[in-house]
């Protein structure tokens, strides 16, 4: 069996006394797209910034490419975030940076490519993102949200990475324009061959980008399954999830 | 929870705590200064926030102090009949506390509270997770270019603090108290000391550090929405003033002891 490109072994995490993630277990593969459901507060983003370094786990282990990155410091965890992009959810753009600027961050300050060289490989890459030129030279609060996701996307996908987390990219923007950014999530994780961890609550998008569908419900993944199993997965809390219901097991957030 | 010698507990803990927290920020913040490697871009830019644009704030507080100066001395001197020595004691005041201390104190709020809502903002909405995500230390590329361009630009501003004070004495001198112009300037230039100068320069470098690293440090830690970032700037901008204030007490007594 091939080692998975990123595996989370028992991660557990708690704030407080608030026990958030309670032993969560995930494997991806490469060029795999996981997409993982969940209501909100189940754990969705602390196991995301736990996966990415962002956060330390208080118990387990994380495993990027059959290494131990869990506590990894310095070097090992450099390697290991060049070889991975992340979209935001609210897209995290640098508003003090132009769009290009944004696009080529990581290309200018961390690999020490020349801005003249930077700027080409951003615009490139915008238009692979639909945006044109026009718009490289604009700071993110002079374009719209829907485009904005994209500049995050550009920017999550310039150095060819491995593997990229999508923080609910869809939250926030119209279906027209959410719809429009699942067909270029799909586009760029089939492009550049990457795996794609997506966390969502979108079931729309969710069914679209997935290979695989995975539920976090209660700081654990309760179920796993192909993306086309997930409508009649025979699991009560993941009908509940995707039909929709306020009454079921899971109890409504509010 | 109600028990007396519990709250004394609880907050003295909780001092201690918050010391060691900045403590150690700052120590983080510092080495990443020191060390490559060095987004020379963003020092520059800041250079220009924090230094340049302060100039008119700074400049215009000192005016004022060194004016309200004069006057005081000449009304407290008359009363021994030592009005001859406005001008010593005014350039004396500004150039070893005044200067140092009014530059901190405006910088605190104009600068501190400005990191602080700046990097508090940042927080909130992700982008310091997204510096890390794409491999650029928050520590080198944000917190250190704004600590080294406090620390270098500073002095700068206490120099022309010092001499824009030293003119509001002695506009308020020549055109109020009748001094005449050049004997003025000529007490003011042969009075200072060499080390008079230095004093204020030693004291803007340590407070161009607490200045930036308390932004920093309030920001870093500043709490989701417009609340969080809010409270971010108030606490650094208090925070900075007070330790401003206590340091060049702690320094002034180390330079009389020390004879500087």
């Amino acid at each position: 069996m091939k080692t998975p490109l990123l595996k989370l072994d028992g991660v557990e995490k708690a704030f407080g006394g608030k026990r958030v993630l309670r032993g969560v277990s995930l494997d991806v593969a490469r060029g795999q797209s996981l997409v993982v459901i969940g209501g909100s507060g189940s754990g969705k983003s602390v196991m995301l910034k736990n996966a990415l370094g962002l956060m330390t786990p208080d118990q387990g282990k994380i495993f990027f490419d059959g290494e131990d990155v869990t506590n990894a410091t310095g070097r090992a965890r450099e390697t290991m975030r060049a070889r991975i992009g992340m979209l935001f959810q609210s897209g995290a753009l640098f508003d003090s940076l132009t769009v290009w600027e944004n696009t080529a961050f990581r290309l200018i300050n961390s690999e020490g490519m020349s801005r003249r060289d930077a700027k080409e490989r951003a615009i490139e890459t915008l238009k692979k993102v639909r945006l044109g030129a026009d718009v490289a030279g604009l700071y993110p609060a002079e374009i719209s949200g829907g485009m904005q996701k994209r500049v995050a996307l550009a920017r999550a996908i310039t150095s060819e990475p491995d593997l990229i987390f999508f923080d609910e990219p869809t939250t926030g923007l119209d279906p027209i324009t959410a719809d429009a950014i699942n067909d270029l999530i799909l586009e760029m994780v089939r492009g550049l061959g990457a795996a794609a961890v997506t966390i969502t609550h979108d079931m729309a998008s969710a069914r679209k980008i997935a290979d695989e569908i995975a539920m976090l419900f209660e700081g654990k993944i309760i179920w796993r399954g192909p993306a086309a199993d997930v409508m009649n997965s025979g699991n009560a809390y993941v009908d509940q999830f995707v039909s929709g219901r306020a009454d079921g097991p899971i109890q409504p957030a509010i | 929870m109600t028990n007396p010698l519990q709250i004394i507990g609880r907050v003295t803990l909780g001092l201690f705590a918050e010391i060691g927290r900045l403590s150690v920020f700052a120590g983080r913040v510092a080495t990443a200064a020191v060390t490559p490697r060095w987004y020379m871009g963003e020092i520059v830019r800041q250079m220009v926030r924090i230094g340049f644009y302060s100039l008119p704030v700074v400049g215009l507080s000192a005016v004022f102090i060194g004016a309200a100066l004069a006057l005081n001395i000449y009304e407290g001197g008359s009363r021994y009949g030592a009005e001859q020595f406005v001008p010593n004691i005014v350039v004396l005041g500004i150039s070893r506390e005044l200067g140092a201390v009014i530059t901190g104190l405006m910088l605190a709020g104009r600068v501190s509270a400005g990191i602080a809502a700046e990097i508090g903002a940042m927080r909130v909405t992700e982008q310091i997770d997204a510096l890390e995500t794409l491999s650029a230390s928050p520590d080198r590329y944000l917190y250190a270019p704004r600590f080294l361009a406090a620390v270098a630009t500073l002095p700068l501003l206490v120099v022309a603090a010092n001499i824009i004070g030293v003119m509001g004495g002695w506009l308020v001198s020549v055109y109020g108290l009748g001094f005449d112009s050049t004997v003025y300037l000529r007490n003011t230039v042969d009075f200072v000391t060499r080390d008079d100068i230095l004093v204020g320069l030693i004291k803007a470098v340590l407070f161009g550090g607490i200045i930036a690293v308390m932004g920093c440090y309030q920001g870093d830690r500043s709490q989701a929405g417009a609340t969080g970032v809010g409270r971010a700037a108030t606490l650094s901008m208090v925070g900075a003033a007070v330790l401003v204030l206590a340091f060049n007490y702690v320094l002034s007594t180390l330079f009389v002891e020390i004879g500087l």
